[in-house]
């Protein structure tokens, strides 16, 4: 199959055009960008199979008829993208209605790891640190004393 | 035996019931699985004095090769005398140290009972992997039963150490055991002794299998895990930390020792670690002021004894060794336990404070100085017995042996100090310090540890008899010189001399600290330290990796998937793609016109400031893609293309009247251009992946059969639709699946409570207030603020609008159409409908739930799959009617219908959805957002 240069060049641009998109903070952009990258992917599909007349039995001949196998596959990928066009704009509206605006925020938590790391600090949980630097070799505490009455422990 | 290891799996299991009933009472009860352990061994002695094993194999995974393979021979014996003996009278001790209102109790039998079992199974399991198995359950126990008290963080962190440390060992003799056994074709040890490797491969093989062992018992340097532990409960102490567990690990170099004592790295590491931890352990025994941690180094002490004598590897060694593990495991535990009866009468363990208890309880006393005298080995006790053997057998040695004995002579002088520090400080008066106050100790409470104390007397006084079930053992190993035989009294041999030299020089060193010339100093090496340091290491480079790579940025997350997609895709497009010569510029010229809209559309999108103005440009993309379809000959994809991008475009008014119009920060320039670079790349190699992939095409598509099919089977002409319904039916199921999500995800995130709620409020007809019945694409009578014209308009059109879906719908078998593009025309038409009145109008025309609909068709279309199946077909197969009805002719109907028909029920529920959730209830909140303003407006 020879490849047609039309279709290698639209799906270039729409890559290159969703992925710029993607990149952003802005949802509505990134949202623009999935949806330039579901046109370019579900092109990207077409091109593995040959154009021709409708995959219609009666309607072409059958040596005529385009590839109908990355049809079907397109036709419930576009569907799909609906629904996730659908979902990613009810995030954003959800994200500009909880903190007026609709920019994707970077996780709370992987900042303050970022923060020890800048700091040369281990994650410091309780079990792991001693105060005075020094390991407790030595239980430092009182001996386990499971019952402080002796006389009715017997 | 496997009914032993049942037992005690089912006394953990009940044992927490039973403590809820009877209190600390119920412990003795769950001394009888161990006591079954205890018994069961001792009526196996008679076979094991033969030196025949005792075997057992329960077939387990034949796959695997894995069988339950157990085998008990005089060494298993012997352990299980002491796993089931001491485990018995430790748990009796418990149901008097314990009170019966201890929180952890129920969870504390059930543990202890659990490790005797897991420690049963190590000891009789003839598969590696199997014992490998056992090995870490009772790590994993220990670490449980360390932790006893979770509130303590010395507690939290001992039994963190231990775990980690013994864990890292085992894992090292995992890997040892998977090497021996890979190379012997078994993992049975009674196969793999007699089918060794040589060489390199075996040493590297011994050492990580000694790692395990070392680090189980405790062996520098992984000695410091050992004291830590004793933050456990007393009778943890005992049993885990002295009887039992550490024993495990002298356990498996006595097993596998016979069969590789002659191999590179065996005797070195083993005598060169044991002299070195038995030192250590000694030395840091005289330090303490605890009385749990002087015996707890003094443990570490002996185990490196065990070690080195267990190590040397001669028959007469080997006796020792053995006697030695049997009389350690007694003494040791009366100790701690004895130490845990103490602690109990007086409140303390430290032996500064304790003054003239010996005057007070002397009972106690006389059960503690018993163990004490074989601790230091003085006759006529088990301890003197074994330590004579050993001292003969490195005696009948060459000049290597000789200094082994030397170093262990020197070992049990440091034992006799300890052992007299203990004894002091535990029970004589002390100058200065008060008379400590004590309770009377009650018999209960004692009888433990008594029992055992004069059990070690017995094994002194009976030692011929010990030593005519231990030699079978020991015979496993070559002979030098005349046999060795355990006995009280040999007459007066040099190794009594070097004994009472021993103990003389024991003696003046406790004489000599009491004084106070000697001041035990800490040892300059300390493996806790090094364990801290790696700890922190490892936490350091953790948070560091994590910092490195987790930025919790999505740009940057991102941008590290699509550099990936570029460097490793787009080199090997550069470096070995077979670029095809010969290609086309286009199908049709009018390709490269709906091309070129596209890629202007595409790029003005990503240049775009304002959000409508992107959004338009998007949609121009859309629907030159769809128009890129029709040339294809993609008539189905098309039809979907136009409707989805209209669809979208009118979901993205519905939210963008809400967000600002533009967008709310331009990035900055450079991180803008590295964005743009980023895309341009992807862009071309993606091109590239385009060009290279259909050009490499030579087979002949799989779809070249699909129009037969799709006639013969699917009983339809249109290929792409009965690929949906028919040929690719799963695939469809997965993606409605999808949708169904999606809407799901859409009313979460939009609907404050349920969606339910949201549309009972509006719809007019529903609800207890009005009886009324709602009426499926009614036209209501609400026609109010909007455009009165559109809104007639459209209410005309709706019916029809529903009616052309549902012709869609059933001819799409045919034609282009099918569920996707039936549902997509009904949801625009309910979207006209909503976008000309509002909710009111929407809810008039759908007056149900879209979750309903999204349940329905799912139920639909799974039901469709469902029958085929109880018909006797394949999951979603299609069955063809062709029926002749009088007045409507011929029919031909496919049953693959009503999976599209399901299709079609979740796309408008979808649709439904998105208009509900992003439509009316963003209008009904910005209504309600808006009302209170307006009024705080007029009050000012």
């Amino acid at each position: 199959m020879n490849p047609n240069l039309t279709y290698v060049l639209v799906v270039g641009v729409l890559f290159a055009a969703g992925v710029t998109l993607l990149l952003e903070r802005s949802l509505t952009r990134v949202l623009m960008g999935v949806i330039l990258l579901g046109n370019g992917a579900n092109l990207l599909l077409l091109t593995g199979g040959r154009a021709g007349g409708p995959p219609i039995v009666g309607t072409t001949a059958g040596e005529d008829m385009s590839d109908p196998l990355p049809q079907a596959m397109v036709l419930t990928a576009i569907v799909i993208t609906l629904g996730m066009t659908a979902f990613l704009l009810a995030l954003a509206y959800r994200s500009w209605h909880l903190n007026g605006h609709d920019e994707v925020q970077d996780d709370v938590e992987d900042r303050r790891i970022m923060e020890l790391a800048d700091r040369d600090e281990g994650p410091g949980t309780a079990d792991n640190d001693s105060p005075d630097g020094e390991p407790p070799q030595e239980p430092a505490e009182r001996p386990v004393v499971v019952s402080g009455d002796a006389g009715r422990a017997q | 035996m496997l009914v032993l290891v049942a037992i005690h799996v089912l006394a953990a299991a009940i044992a927490p019931v039973l403590v809820r009933r009877w209190g600390r009472r119920a412990l003795y009860l769950v001394a009888l699985a161990p006591a079954a352990t205890l018994g069961w061994a001792l009526a196996q002695t008679g076979t094991v004095r033969t030196g025949a094993p005792v075997v057992e194999t329960v077939t387990w995974v034949p796959q695997l090769g894995l069988d339950v393979a157990l085998r008990m021979g005089t060494l298993a014996w012997l352990m299980l005398l002491l796993v089931g003996g001491v485990g018995a009278l430790v748990l009796g001790y418990s149901a008097r140290y314990f009170r019966s209102d201890d929180p952890g109790l129920g969870r504390f039998a059930a543990v202890f009972v659990a490790f005797a079992g897991a420690m049963l199974g190590l000891v009789v399991s003839d598969d590696l992997l199997l014992m490998y198995v056992f090995w870490e359950l009772t790590t994993v126990f220990s670490y449980l039963l360390i932790a006893s008290d979770p509130t303590r963080r010395a507690s939290r962190r001992a039994a963190m150490q231990a775990l980690l440390v013994t864990t890292l060992g085992g894992l090292a003799m995992l890997a040892g055991f998977v090497m021996l056994g890979e190379h012997a074709g078994s993992y049975r040890w009674s196969e793999i002794a007699d089918n060794l490797p040589t060489g390199g491969y075996l040493a590297v093989a011994l050492v990580l299998v000694l790692l395990g062992a070392l680090s189980k018992s405790a062996i520098f340097p992984f000695s410091f895990w050992l004291p830590g532990a004793m933050a456990a409960p007393t009778p943890v102490s005992a049993y885990l930390h002295a009887a039992a567990m550490v024993k495990a690990g002298v356990f498996l170099v006595a097993l596998i020792g016979p069969a590789v004592v002659g191999a590179t790295p065996w005797r070195p590491v083993l005598l060169a670690g044991g002299l070195i931890t038995m030192f250590l352990g000694g030395w840091a025994a005289l330090r303490q002021v605890d009385l749990k941690l002087l015996l707890a180094y003094g443990t570490v002490s002996q185990l490196g004894l065990l070690m080195v004598v267990l190590g040397a590897g001669t028959r007469d060694t080997a006796l020792a060794g053995t006697a030695m593990v049997l009389a350690h495991a007694l003494f040791k535990a009366t100790l701690f336990l004895s130490v845990g009866v103490v602690e109990h009468v007086t409140g303390t363990r430290d032996l500064r404070e304790l003054s003239g208890l010996g005057r007070r309880v002397p009972a106690l006393a006389v059960v503690a100085g018993l163990a004490a005298a074989s601790m230091a080995g003085l006759p006529p006790t088990a301890g003197f017995v074994a330590k004579e053997a050993a001292v003969e057998a490195f005696l009948q040695g060459g000049t290597a042996d000789l200094v082994v004995l030397a170093g262990v002579v020197l070992g049990s002088a440091l034992t006799v100090a300890y052992t007299l520090r203990f004894g002091w400080g535990a029970f004589a008066g002390k100058a200065g310090v008060p008379t400590t106050p004590a309770e009377p100790v009650r018999w209960p409470f004692l009888a433990p540890a008594a029992l055992l104390a004069v059990a070690g007397l017995a094994v002194g006084a009976f030692a011929p008899a010990v030593d005519r079930v231990l030699v079978s053992y020991a015979d496993l190993y070559p002979s030098v010189g005349s046999a060795y035989h355990l006995s009280l009294w040999h007459g007066f041999t040099p190794a009594l001399g070097l004994s009472a030299l021993a103990i003389a020089a024991g003696a003046g060193l406790f004489l000599l600290q009491r004084r106070g010339r000697l001041r035990p100093a800490q040892a300059p090496v300390d493996g806790a330290k090094v364990y801290d340091r790696l700890v922190g290491g490892v936490d350091r480079v953790a948070v560091e990796l994590t910092g490195a790579t987790q930025r919790g940025s999505l740009p940057f997350y991102l941008g590290v998937i699509l550099l990936v997609l570029v460097v490793l895709p787009g080199g090997a497009l550069l470096a070995g793609a077979p670029w095809p010569q010969r290609f086309t510029l286009w199908d049709t010229p009018l390709q490269a016109v709906a091309g070129a809209v596209v890629v202007v559309a595409a790029v003005a999108a990503a240049r775009a400031l304002r959000r409508m103005t992107a959004m338009i440009l998007v949609g121009v993309t859309g629907y030159g893609t769809a128009l890129l379809f029709i040339l294809h000959g993609a008539p189905d994809l098309a039809l979907t293309q136009f409707l989805v991008e209209t669809v979208t475009i009118a979901m993205f008014v519905l939210v963008l009247r809400r967000l600002p119009a533009k967008f709310s920060e331009r990035p900055i320039r450079a991180s803008r251009r590295g964005r743009i670079a980023l895309g341009v790349a992807v862009g071309v190699v993606t091109a590239g992946m385009a060009y290279v992939a259909a050009g490499s095409r030579v087979a002949t598509p799989i779809s070249v059969g699909f129009a037969d099919k799709a006639v013969s089977y699917g009983g339809g002409k249109n290929i792409v639709n009965v690929t949906l319904v028919d040929i690719r039916a799963w695939d469809t199921m997965g993606e409605i699946a999808v949708l169904v999500v999606a809407a799901t995800g859409v009313a979460s995130l939009i609907f404050r409570r349920s969606r339910d709620l949201g549309l009972r409020r509006d719809i007019p007809g529903v609800g207890s207030s009005d009886s009324v019945r709602p009426r499926w694409l009614t036209v209501g009578a609400t026609i109010r603020q909007q455009s009165v014209i559109l809104q007639t308009i459209t209410r005309l059109l709706f019916h029809a609008i529903v009616l052309f879906s549902i012709y869609l719908l059933f001819s799409g078998h045919n034609a282009p159409g099918g569920g996707f593009a039936a549902g997509l025309v009904a949801g625009l038409a309910l979207a006209v409908r909503y976008l000309a009145g509002g909710r009111t109008e929407l809810n008039g025309a759908a007056p149900v739930d879209a979750g309903a609909l999204l349940g329905a068709g799912l139920f639909v279309a799974l039901g469709t799959g469902l029958t085929a199946m109880v018909l006797g077909g394949e999951f979603l197969q299609s069955a063809v009617l062709d029926l002749h009805v009088p007045v409507l002719g011929h029919l031909h109907f496919v049953t693959s219908v009503f999976f599209d028909v399901g299709v079609y029920l979740i796309v408008v529920g979808l649709i439904l959805d998105i208009l509900r959730g992003l439509g009316a209830e963003m209008d009904r909140q910005q209504e309600t957002e808006d009302a209170p303003e307006a009024r705080t407006k007029e009050l000012v």
